[in-house]
């Protein structure tokens, strides 16, 4: 069983770390400031979300894995409203090539 | 080389970068920007370091407190155009040169200690118990040192007037000019109604929890300062007038329920600041609840600004 | 598993030096408030990792506190970028 969670942890953990190196690859490469805020935010929320659902059978307390799903629940709320924010900002002075 | 080590390299290596950054870039909107980056970063350093008190605190002071108050500092000399002024060149050398002497002074002290380095720390933990309390650095705030918390927290009382006395006088008494959305869209609307309850139940939990785990007072009273000026920021709620009787009770609420139990110390046990037996940990509870509120007034207050508009009748 | 969880966490630091370093390329201003995006999500990850690889529960408390600062310090900067905000004095 614990074999089992270990086997899941390492998959959705990996997983999250690449979505996040994905992420960084369209901030890089994307061409449009609202692209890219957009390669940023929706891939690394992703990212986050497979890393800590890899992190919940290793978490020794059901606080902590409650913990750890409230702050997954808080990044997502606040990153979707403060993606809104800065690409209305970004679209009031004009996207940066 | 193990793996945290290679963490704690890339840490470093990147706060130094983003440091630079912070000075090399041209307008002072985005030095704050980068700054608060630093300081949020600065919180992932001191978790490596095990501080995790200091962790807390720089997140939240370090990361969004001065984040704001700066803004606030660039936007009031906006008329200045402070981004036009030039600092000369022996200026910016002398500055590198006295920053560049104290790193070398910390690094001596950290890279070659005395032989026995000097720490207190086995000493704290013994006489930890007695006071009921599981967290050292509660122990140290509020037992130890309560005299230094105790002026720690008139202090920020002091700086607080010292912001208000830059009023104008006819403003003297009014309402804080800090910027707030002019007209707010709907997701920030649904960000400041949603997200106050929870940082207050955060804000209250890491009160509760400074006891025994890392937390306490300062840290609450950021979190509680943080989301009602969100409310502001966001145009939900207006900004109290600084001579609201409230607002001023709060504010020297703690502090005075600190010095009282002080004295009250004298009568009861001996010494100023301290404990009568077995009392020591609901007394502490008590002077942490009323401090966090007292703080998270007072810095909400702090990066409100001094008032700028007389108070409306 | 503890090692493991370590290298996700450099992992993830290093993306996070990659987008910043992305970031700071462009010159403008309003770029500039995706690196607090960015530390939002990305650091809160390196925390929960650290916090479950060294068993430090605590750590999960820091990561609530960069999550809820990150937004907050972003929602005041959108406010002077954007220049949406009222002159409170003039008013």
């Amino acid at each position: 069983m614990s074999l089992v969670m270990d086997i899941w942890t390492i998959c959705a953990v990996s997983a999250g770390a690449l979505f996040f190196l994905a992420g960084t690859v369209g901030l890089l490469r994307f061409p449009d400031t609202l692209t890219r805020l957009h390669a940023l935010t929706k891939v690394d929320n992703l990212g986050l979300g497979l890393i800590t659902l890899g992190l919940l059978p290793q978490t020794s307390s059901l606080l902590l894995a409650v913990k750890l799903v409230i702050v997954w629940l808080l990044v997502q709320l606040s990153g979707a409203v403060v993606t809104q924010l800065v690409a209305g900002a970004i679209r009031q002075h004009g996207a940066d090539g | 080389m193990s793996i945290a080590s290679v963490f704690d390299i890339a840490v470093v290596a990147l706060i130094l970068a983003i440091g630079a950054s912070t000075i090399l870039v041209r307008t002072a909107f985005a030095a704050v920007v980068m700054f608060a980056v630093y300081g949020l970063l600065l919180s992932i350093a001191w978790v490596r370091l095990h501080a995790v008190d200091v962790a807390l605190t720089e997140a939240a002071i370090g990361g969004g407190m001065t984040g704001l108050l700066l803004l606030g500092a660039v936007a009031r000399s906006r008329s200045d155009d402070v981004d036009r002024v030039r600092v000369g060149y022996p200026v910016r050398l002398a500055t590198g040169a006295l920053c560049a002497l104290v790193v070398a002074g910390l690094a001596i002290v950290v890279l070659h200690p005395p032989a026995a380095v000097p720490t207190l720390a086995p000493v704290v933990m013994e006489n930890l118990p007695p006071s009921g309390l599981g967290n050292p650095v509660a122990g140290v705030l509020f037992v130890f040192r309560a005299l230094d918390t105790l002026l720690e927290k008139v202090v920020v009382l002091l700086a607080l007037l010292g912001v208000w006395s830059l009023a104008p006088d006819r403003a003297w008494g009014g309402t804080p000019g800090l910027q707030v959305y002019a007209k707010p869209d709907p997701p920030l609307i649904f960000l400041a109604q949603l997200l106050p309850p929870v940082g207050i139940v955060f804000g209250i939990y890491m009160c509760w929890v400074g006891a025994k785990d890392p937390g306490g007072a300062f840290q609450g009273g950021t979190v509680l300062a943080a989301m009602w000026l969100l409310v502001i920021v966001a145009g939900l709620q207006k900004a109290p007038a600084i001579s609201r009787l409230w607002l001023r009770g709060l504010l020297i609420a703690g502090p005075m329920l600190f010095l009282a139990i002080g004295l009250a110390g004298w009568v009861f046990a001996d010494a100023f600041l301290a404990y009568p037996e077995g009392y020591a940990k609901p007394l502490i509870v008590a002077v942490e609840a009323t401090l966090t509120l007292s703080i998270a007034v007072a810095l909400a207050m702090l990066a409100a600004g001094p008032p700028e508009r007389a108070q409306q009748q | 598993m503890s090692s493991l969880l370590f290298a996700a966490s450099v992992f993830v630091l290093l993306t996070v030096a990659l987008g910043l370093f992305a970031i700071l390329r462009r010159s403008a201003d309003v770029d500039r408030l995706m690196a607090v995006q960015l530390l939002g999500t990305g650091g809160v990850a390196i925390l929960l990792l650290l916090a479950v690889a060294s068993e430090m529960p605590p750590v999960v408390d820091v990561a609530v506190m960069l999550a809820l600062f990150a937004a907050f310090a972003a929602v005041a900067f959108v406010r002077n970028a954007s220049g949406v905000s009222r002159e409170a004095r003039g008013e």
